[in-house]
């Protein structure tokens, strides 16, 4: 059974958003995500200023086995992003909820997201 | 799906199993990256019993196989020396690639691709009548590939009596003690020993390995291994459609023999007279990303298609091998996820015994 973290939201497409409590949200891939990818070898990311409308392809983590889209959960503009992944993509890998974030943005758009219980469940 | 006599094994190491051409096999252990460099750097071991070993025995053994495959068994005449050839069709397509390894004129052990199997035996029993030849598949055999620098030495740790008969093999040879068959062969570009033992004894000898500090690798690791070794995939670099000639295997084809009439020489041979406009190169992406199979190539000359693209974790940037227009070079573009990349024409092997080659 793969981690979920209480702390934070969930997408259907298996990326965690977590509320920073100041109008910006961190963003990263779930253990299940990370597990399925497998080695992780380059992390695409925006950059500072972007902006990307929900459902927009955003990120790429591309591993070993698969390239893999990550989406725009909402309207959003990148405040951040992860430069240690350029180095150390397999940070996606080994720590995925904390120091593999991909991306900090700013958003009113929020909504509609999973909280851990139900997302645990859609992995079932 | 079938399982090999290593399946609990797998499960016990927490492999990660998956459908290999219905095979149920581990994909990796953990981490495919750690595997790979395991190998290039110390040993590692592969399961790879769901391979098939067929054994040619008969008076006329040596005269079918001169007919059966385009390279020349005449030039093994060592106990225990293998041959690397393509069996082709009459269009000269290959039907499957293989190691042959001889014992003598009546005898010969054949190892073939297991997704292949079903239709290599079917191929060899239709070519094999009126010759006084048994054709024996083995499928009570199990296959250990133990590979990486220090692999020779562990095998000779983990299982008695290897060091005496094994210590002086040369590359490319085999040798036998009681139900093993041993021999220095590889898909990975480095040393270490293809082993063949009675699926009996085969968790065995892995717990023997294991102990020895040999690691267990997935299917993920061979593939990034064979690829960075310049090494071909059935199924990718060639197929029944595809000769030798434009799969950058003409070095497998032995027609010094006029009057050797192999299956598929007749097609080789109109196929050589016309000139073939494809073959098999390596590239080098400059940049990010990672090379994925069947992503189009642009060349110099033309189109081409990606066989096999992954990433190289010796190198840490994407290989590949590619079918492009004969006499391509320099830098060509892959269209990779909406947009054109370059990458550097190569000849490969990418990397042999650890060294970047590239």
């Amino acid at each position: 059974m793969s981690e979920i973290r209480d702390d934070r939201q969930y997408t259907e497409s298996h990326e965690w958003i977590l509320d920073n409590g100041d109008g910006t949200y961190t963003m990263g891939i779930t253990e299940h995500a990370q597990a399925l990818l497998g080695d992780m070898v380059f992390v695409e990311l925006p950059s500072e200023g972007d902006e990307a409308s929900a459902e927009d392809e955003f990120c790429v983590v591309e591993s070993v086995k698969a390239a893999s889209g990550v989406y725009a959960p909402a309207d959003l503009e990148v405040v951040e992003v992860n430069e240690a992944l350029d180095a150390e993509p397999e940070l996606v890998n080994s720590s995925c909820y904390d120091k593999g974030w991909l991306v900090k943005f700013k958003s009113n758009a929020i909504d509609g997201l999973m909280d851990a219980t139900t997302y645990s469940e859609t992995l079932d | 799906m079938k399982q090999t006599p290593l399946y609990q094994a797998h499960l016990d190491a927490n492999g990660k199993m998956v459908d290999f051409g219905g095979w149920e096999m581990p994909l990796n252990y953990g981490s495919q990256l750690e595997e790979h460099n395991q190998v290039r750097h110390d040993a590692g071991m592969f399961d790879v019993s769901h391979m098939s070993v067929v054994d040619f025995k008969g008076a006329e053994a040596k005269q079918f196989l001169r007919v059966l495959i385009s390279n020349d068994v005449d030039k093994l005449k060592t106990k225990g020396k293998a041959l690397y050839s393509c069996m082709l069709n009459e269009a000269g397509g290959v039907v499957d690639d293989l190691i042959v390894y001889y014992q003598d004129d009546t005898d010969y052990r054949m190892v073939i691709n297991a997704g292949t199997t079903e239709k290599d035996i079917a191929w060899i029993n239709t070519q094999a009548q009126g010759f006084d030849v048994r054709v024996e598949p083995k499928f009570d055999l199990a296959m250990i590939a133990v590979q990486g620098p220090n692999a020779r030495e562990k095998v000779y740790q983990a299982i008695p009596g290897t060091e005496g008969i094994c210590g002086k093999l040369k590359p490319f040879n085999a040798a036998s003690l009681g139900g093993l068959f041993i021999a220095r062969t590889g898909y990975t570009g480095e040393d270490g020993f293809e082993i063949m033992l009675p699926s009996s004894s085969a968790e065995f000898t892995w717990k023997m390995l294991l102990e020895a500090g040999v690691k267990p690798c997935g299917l993920g690791a061979r593939d990034t291994l064979r690829l960075e070794a310049g090494m071909s995939l059935y199924g990718s670099e060639m197929n029944e459609e595809v000769s030798p000639l434009e799969a950058a295997l003409t070095w497998t084809l032995d027609l010094s023999d006029k009057s050797r009439a192999f299956v598929g020489r007749d097609a080789l041979e109109v196929l050589k007279q016309k000139g073939v406009n494809k073959t098999i190169v390596g590239l080098v992406l400059a940049g990010k990303g990672v090379i994925r199979d069947h992503q189009k190539v642009i060349t110099n000359l033309g189109e081409g298609e990606v066989t096999s693209g992954s990433f190289s974790p010796t190198m840490g940037k994407a290989i590949a091998l590619a079918s492009v227009p004969k006499g391509s070079e320099g830098v060509c573009e892959i269209e990779m996820r909406n947009k054109r990349v370059s990458a550097k024409i190569v000849k490969p092997p990418f990397v042999r015994n650890g060294k970047i080659l590239v």
